[in-house]
């Protein structure tokens, strides 16, 4: 009984926080583009444009959902249930943190642990393109069958180097759990360097890494790869029939895409919840400084400097700073931070590889579908393999661990 | 007639009215105060730096390239700030008139046209820093929509396309006209003739328009920025209210118009995208007769064809935006 109360309790958060950083990603991403591109973002709805994403949701929900007489019905309406769904369940695999003790209670920061973990993941994110490929076949669209049948081509193909990337840290952790791949990337060499997959011995695996992060991009259609909604070719690619909240399902499952995306290199690659430096050195503090830091960029800005935007900035900008720096005094309390640290490392990591996502996107142009081809097949695939021949001899030199 | 012209290329207005100024001119038999000339020169290289930001933006946002297109509108922003301090407006500029300009110079105007220019050539490094270092960009560029140049030349494809397939056809040097003879500039030419090759030639011209319009500011005469020609030019106000034979003049040209003599004409000039062509006929009253406008995105259109055959969609998107061309110039 009581693993079932504390199971629906840690999905009831998880699925809150994730389904709300869904939504802010978006922002995020808005917002990030804007300033590479010299331009401001969302800005009108809140203080800058902080309630956007509240705003969107309710202009999908109350559109019409119009759906073309020319589809076909079962699979158009399926598609994007498909999409939605395979995309949204891989996160309940992730493991966010260790094992904790919370109001007497022990238990993993994490919803499941299966001995196949990394298994099911990559077999859930290859079922996700039955999504889009039915989405763009029930559209009855040239345009939506071209990006239907593009975006299958290609997850197809980078899926294969993405696959192979990932086998070459599994030899190095052996074992396919993704709460044990964590916990076998503890400890630190010399007493600094981190036991992370990218810079554990015998072989360091920056490249599988890169190979691994490369495929992502494909694997969630992003810039430079996103050949199946390219707007100057096929108007929107998979989504051009679609609308309202079929429309919202397929974005929100690029975004999750993103986000177990990113989550899968930080357990596998970057070492999840462990810290980049140990705590003897200090790193419990990086939060407490960063939103320390962030409060005073605030305070200083909202109560010092001439005002720039609107009038009310002088009143929300110096609550957000308070509202920071009462987030890094909880870093502080002993009794929480063994529950939030694991948390912030976690998901600054894979933050930080969520803003490359995004700053990607505001740098490169669009491959050419046989150049993308070219690249997975005539690079990707064959340095993945390399990559993972020498991971195996080093490891096969080594011998048995312990 | 000349804010009609504006409305041909949306985006080389200037060179419009440019060319309609210069025919009108031939045809009238009046010169052209140096002042005036050398204003036009400025400004008409300003309008191809516009025009080539705009394509520059457009192309690449074509290839994906998203940012490229916020960078090139945001140097353009100034441009159309330097037009609107010349002539009132930012896009549909109407600023040279038969015989010279509509006004003289504003205040601080050749102040902001300087600043441009000291601003500008750094931006067009960032542009091919981000551009030409890109794997990706000459991926998709480079051996695309290339068409023979003999079928170029007979499809009458002209402006920095042909120049790109290595033939240095360009109106200021060959046909010089308002006073180009006395700029030194280079035209860039390219033997590749793929889109790679036109977006270096554009590039590369844009370095050449900063080039010209250094010169226009440092030679810029003082004098008069209208011809003396009373039947032709409006009288100043000022003049206008003290002197009768100016008030008289005035009165006819509002009414009537420019009376124009018999006799027809082809004036061509180099506009951003190609050669820019006016045939005037006038039949001795002040309304032309027939105006038939050259147009080079007309000409320049008639490669895509051979540019998309058996190739993909992607390199249509490709070659489409090599060829520069604005809609409303197509069709007039």
């Amino acid at each position: 009984m009581n693993f079932f109360i504390i199971s629906l309790i840690k999905t009831g958060i998880v699925a809150g926080a994730f389904m709300t950083t869904l939504a802010y990603l978006q922002w995020i991403e808005r917002k990030v583009l804007a300033h590479i591109q010299s331009r401001l973002g969302p800005y009108r709805v809140g203080p800058h444009g902080l309630l956007q994403p509240l705003a969107d949701v309710v202009k999908l929900l109350t559109k019409e959902g119009f759906v073309p007489s020319h589809v076909n019905h079962f699979f158009y309406i399926l598609a994007p249930f498909l999409a939605v769904f395979f995309a949204l369940i891989s996160i309940c695999l992730i493991p966010f943190g260790p094992s904790v003790e919370i109001f007497g209670v022990r238990t993993d920061l994490g919803l499941a642990d299966i001995n196949v973990g990394v298994l099911f993941v990559l077999a859930i994110s290859s079922v996700g393109v039955y999504g889009i490929a039915l989405g763009g076949w029930a559209s009855n669209n040239k345009y939506s069958l071209m990006g239907g049948l593009r975006s299958s081509a290609q997850m197809i193909s980078y899926e294969l180097p993405m696959a192979i990337a990932l086998v070459s840290p599994l030899l190095l952790l052996n074992d396919l759990s993704l709460r044990t791949i964590v916990n076998e990337q503890a400890g630190y060499y010399l007493g600094v360097i981190p036991r992370w997959s990218i810079f554990q011995m015998p072989f360091p695996q920056v490249f599988s890494f890169l190979i691994f992060l490369i495929s992502a991009f494909a694997e969630t259609n992003r810039v430079p790869f996103d050949l199946p909604e390219a707007e100057n070719e096929l108007v929107a690619g998979f989504h051009t029939e679609y609308s309202s909240l079929n429309f919202a399902a397929f974005f929100m499952a690029e975004y999750a895409n993103m986000i177990t995306v990113t989550c899968m290199a930080t357990v596998l690659f970057l070492g999840g919840w462990h810290p980049l430096w140990p705590a003897e050195y200090g790193s419990d503090f990086v939060p407490v400084l960063l939103m320390l830091g962030g409060s005073a960029v605030l305070l200083f800005h909202g109560v010092m400097q001439p005002l720039k935007g609107r009038p009310w900035d002088r009143l929300t900008m110096p609550a957000a700073g308070l509202a920071f720096g009462a987030i890094a005094l909880v870093f502080l309390v002993p009794v929480l931070k063994p529950i939030l640290m694991p948390v912030f490392w976690f998901v600054a990591k894979a933050g930080v590889l969520l803003f490359i996502f995004i700053w990607i996107r505001g740098t490169l142009p669009r491959f050419r579908y046989d150049q993308l081809m070219n690249f997975t097949w005539k690079f990707l695939f064959p340095a993945a393999i390399v990559n993972l021949l020498i991971t195996a001899f080093a490891v096969a030199l080594q011998g048995p661990k312990n | 007639m000349i804010p009609l012209t504006d409305r041909v290329d949306y985006l080389a207005n200037l060179s419009n009215n440019l060319c309609y100024c210069l025919a009108i001119e031939k045809l009238l038999g009046i010169e052209v105060p140096p002042r005036a000339v050398w204003t036009r020169v400025m400004l008409t290289e300003l309008t191809r730096i516009n025009s080539h930001l705009v394509w520059l933006g457009t192309h690449a946002l074509d290839m994906g390239a998203m940012s490229m297109f916020f960078y090139a509108t945001r140097e353009r922003e100034e441009l159309l700030k330097i037009f609107e301090m010349f002539s009132g407006q930012r896009l549909m500029t109407s600023y040279f008139r038969i015989g010279g300009l509509a006004l003289d110079h504003p205040r601080g105007g050749l102040e902001a046209v300087k600043k441009f220019l000291e601003m500008f050539p750094p931006k067009i490094d960032e542009y091919e820093n981000l551009l030409d270092n890109n794997p990706i960009w000459k991926n998709r560029t480079i051996g695309v929509g290339v068409v023979p140049v003999d079928k170029m030349l007979a499809m009458g494809i002209t402006g920095p396309m042909i120049r790109a397939a290595g033939i240095p056809w360009d109106a200021r040097k060959d046909e010089p006209y308002s006073g180009y003879q006395n700029f030194e500039f280079d035209v860039p030419t390219s033997t590749d003739n793929d889109v790679y090759a036109r977006y270096r030639v554009r590039m590369e011209e844009m370095r050449q328009s900063v080039r010209i319009m250094g010169q226009a500011l440092e030679g810029m005469p003082d004098g008069a920025f209208q011809a003396d020609a009373p039947k032709v030019v409006l009288p100043q106000r000022e003049k206008m209210k003290t002197q009768m034979e100016a008030l008289i003049y005035h009165f006819k040209i509002v009414t009537e118009g420019v009376r124009v003599p018999p006799g027809e004409v082809y004036q061509v000039i180099e506009s951003p995208r190609g050669e820019l062509g006016y045939y005037v006929v006038s039949d001795g009253t002040s309304k032309p007769f027939r105006v038939h406008m050259r147009t080079p995105s007309f000409g320049n259109i008639q490669g895509l064809g051979m540019m998309c055959e058996g190739g993909m969609i992607a390199d249509s998107i490709a070659s489409m935006g090599s060829m520069d061309f604005v809609l409303g110039d197509t069709d007039r």
